[in-house]
């Protein structure tokens, strides 16, 4: 059965707009969390602003430990742990949940990697002015390393974008879903090159506009 | 500027260390970086403490606004014990006591403004009362024409002034800075120390100045204590240890700043040109020795010439020597030197045939750490060795893990 283009469009569009969704619902709560994820990290690390082996040590082990799990395993591996959040393992609510959860834990390695070329100078100058931790946080830490964070979280978009491509396996649709079904279960090599060109649109909009922001915030 | 706020009165003690120790690392790994160091630091005073690096001194410092604790002894600043304070109180001391770096450390985020009124966010002054005290600071720095650039637009110099600005901003009554010029130019390096004299001058702070350089201790201090490895082994006011530096590295730092004595290599050339009696004579404030010595020279009919030497400024009083060939028969240049040694220090360099040594100049001259002193970072600079470690191995440990 292969259907037309007046058929696909619509298809499309929906795609679009669920990958849409979960790609900014990802990078929205797993970006925050991972933010917190990499700041306690890298506070916690020996030698720095809060340093303290025992929560370093476990956070460093946990982060570890996720990260190199494959988003496919990782989303039927957390299965129970979605239907107990999300109420439902099906749909793309459902497949925001793990998609967030990978999100958090890949922004937390970039978070500390950008928060190491921060001068530890600068920290101490703060330190003496009688700033407090949560303070140099706030007001030190993540204004100094802003730029290199905004390129990081570009980066990361479109790492989200890749794992969200397989939202189709517990029917969360999307686009990777929309090129496999219409496109290569099809035999419509069509329907894939325009969903390829619709990504590498979304890809280079984001990555322009992360670019854009991080020369502004940039006064180095 | 209008608002130093009332320091203790002059001369008494702002700071007072009594039996201070730090101690990095434990057993046989462990780093004394201060050890046992006892001092006092008075109101009013601009106060040097110079070593070499890994001498301490950064570490003595950082004990003083607690950035780092002292392992053992008493750190008192006006008054108020430090050590076992809890971290919430020691933040409001430490809003009394600015610092300026060696790097300046400024927030490359903020503009200069930004920068300066960091410390008063910090302190939590209202928004109108925080402009208008950025703008005076900044007027006091001279870079008020600067306010809304970014420390990258700078050059050393004004981000060193930017730096002194924001140390200034809550109105501190001690600043301590860690070699605030060595990463700077002589010519800008004369502009912070003078800039620094003022802020002693007219807003009556405390400075603590820690360096590797004599000169900034002989142009700017007026007290000062020799650190090596971990201790205090001379301190005093700066002309007596100038004049009369007792301590082997007291000796060589004050070698590295006076050149007013011949080297030994210069005392071989000196002896080849001037075959007759060389003879070396402190002048020194107070003692009329410049005067005694043309009026002896005339009464006991000896000839002098001027061969070597210099006379410069020392915590701003005359300080050197000249070294003077003298001709005349041997017992008259005895009775001379016998009586110009009641108004001045004297040192018999000898004549080329019979040569006598400078002890003086032969110490300054022993140690070839004292030509290059490595104005890096300190024993106690836990970032700093972090950060060496990092760059030495070339990995960022578990960073790049998984």
């Amino acid at each position: 059965m292969n259907r037309d283009w007046s058929t696909l469009w619509p298809l499309l569009w929906e795609a679009f707009g669920q990958t849409l969704q979960m790609v900014t619902i990802a990078m929205l709560t797993g970006g925050i969390a991972g933010l917190a994820l990499g700041l306690a990290l890298y506070v916690t690390r020996p030698g720095n602003l809060l340093a303290n082996k025992a929560v370093f040590g476990v956070l460093n082990v946990v982060v570890n430990i996720v990260r190199p799990i494959p988003f496919i395993i990782f989303v039927t591996l957390l299965g129970p742990v979605t239907l107990q959040v999300v109420g439902t393992t099906l749909g793309t609510e459902a497949f925001i949940f793990p998609l967030s959860v990978m999100t958090a834990f890949g922004t937390s390695r970039i978070v500390e990697q950008n928060l190491v070329g921060i001068d530890p100078g600068v920290v101490e100058a703060a330190r003496a002015m009688g700033a407090s931790s949560w303070r140099i946080i706030t007001t030190v830490l993540v204004p100094e390393a802003l730029a290199p964070l905004i390129l990081g979280y570009t980066f990361l978009f479109i790492a989200v974008l890749d794992m969200s491509a397989i939202a189709g396996l517990i029917g969360g649709g999307g686009l990777g879903d929309f090129a496999l079904r219409y496109g290569y279960q099809r035999y419509n090599w069509m329907v894939v090159l325009v969903t390829v060109a619709v990504i590498i649109v979304i890809v280079q909009v984001v990555q322009w506009l992360g670019n854009l922001l991080a020369r502004k915030v940039l006064h180095r | 500027m209008s608002d130093n706020t009332a320091g203790p009165a002059p001369g008494t003690p702002a700071i007072e260390l009594r039996g201070v120790s730090k101690t990095f690392g434990e057993g046989d790994r462990a780093v004394h970086a201060v050890d046992d160091v006892s001092l006092t630091v008075r109101a009013g005073e601009i106060f040097g403490v110079i070593g070499y690096s890994g001498a301490g001194k950064s570490t003595l410092v950082r004990l003083v606004n607690a950035l780092e604790t002292a392992t053992a002894g008493t750190v008192l600043v006006e008054g108020t014990d430090l050590t076992g304070l809890p971290e919430r109180k020691v933040r409001g001391i430490r809003a009394r006591i600015g610092m300026i770096f060696q790097q300046f450390n400024l927030l490359s985020s903020r503009t200069v403004a930004g920068n300066v009124a960091y410390p008063l966010k910090v302190a939590r002054w209202p928004k109108e009362k925080r402009a208008a005290r950025v703008a005076e600071l900044l007027e006091f720095v001279g870079l008020s024409d600067k306010a809304r650039a970014y420390p990258r637009q700078l050059s050393g110099g004004q981000k060193q002034r930017v730096g002194i600005a924001r140390a200034l901003a809550t109105s501190p009554t001690i600043l301590l800075a860690d070699e605030a010029t060595s990463a700077l130019d002589p010519e800008t390096t004369r502009d912070v120390l003078s800039l620094l004299r003022r802020v002693n001058a007219e807003l009556g702070l405390t400075i603590v100045v820690i360096t590797h350089e004599m000169d900034v201790v002989r142009s700017l201090c007026d007290r000062v204590a020799v650190m090596e490895h971990g201790k205090v082994v001379e301190v005093g006011d700066v002309y007596d240890v100038f004049s009369a530096p007792s301590a082997d590295a007291a000796q060589r730092f004050v070698g590295t700043s006076m050149h007013d004595r011949p080297s030994p290599d210069a005392l071989a050339r000196l002896r080849e040109r001037h075959p007759g009696r060389l003879v070396t004579v402190g002048v020194r404030e107070g003692a009329s020795s410049g005067t005694e010595l043309f009026r002896l020279l005339r009464e006991h009919e000896v000839d002098g010439s001027v061969v070597f030497g210099g006379i410069s400024e020392v915590g701003q009083r005359p300080f050197g020597s000249i070294t003077l060939e003298l001709v005349a028969p041997d017992d008259r240049i005895a009775t001379f030197l016998a009586a110009l040694r009641e108004h001045a220090d004297v040192v018999d360099l000898g004549t080329a045939a019979r040569p006598v040594d400078d002890p003086r100049a032969v110490r300054a001259e022993r140690d070839p750490q004292g030509e290059q002193p490595d104005p890096g970072d300190d024993l106690g600079d836990p970032y700093g060795a972090a950060r060496d470690a990092v760059l030495r191995h070339g990995n960022l440990g578990n960073f790049g893990g998984a």
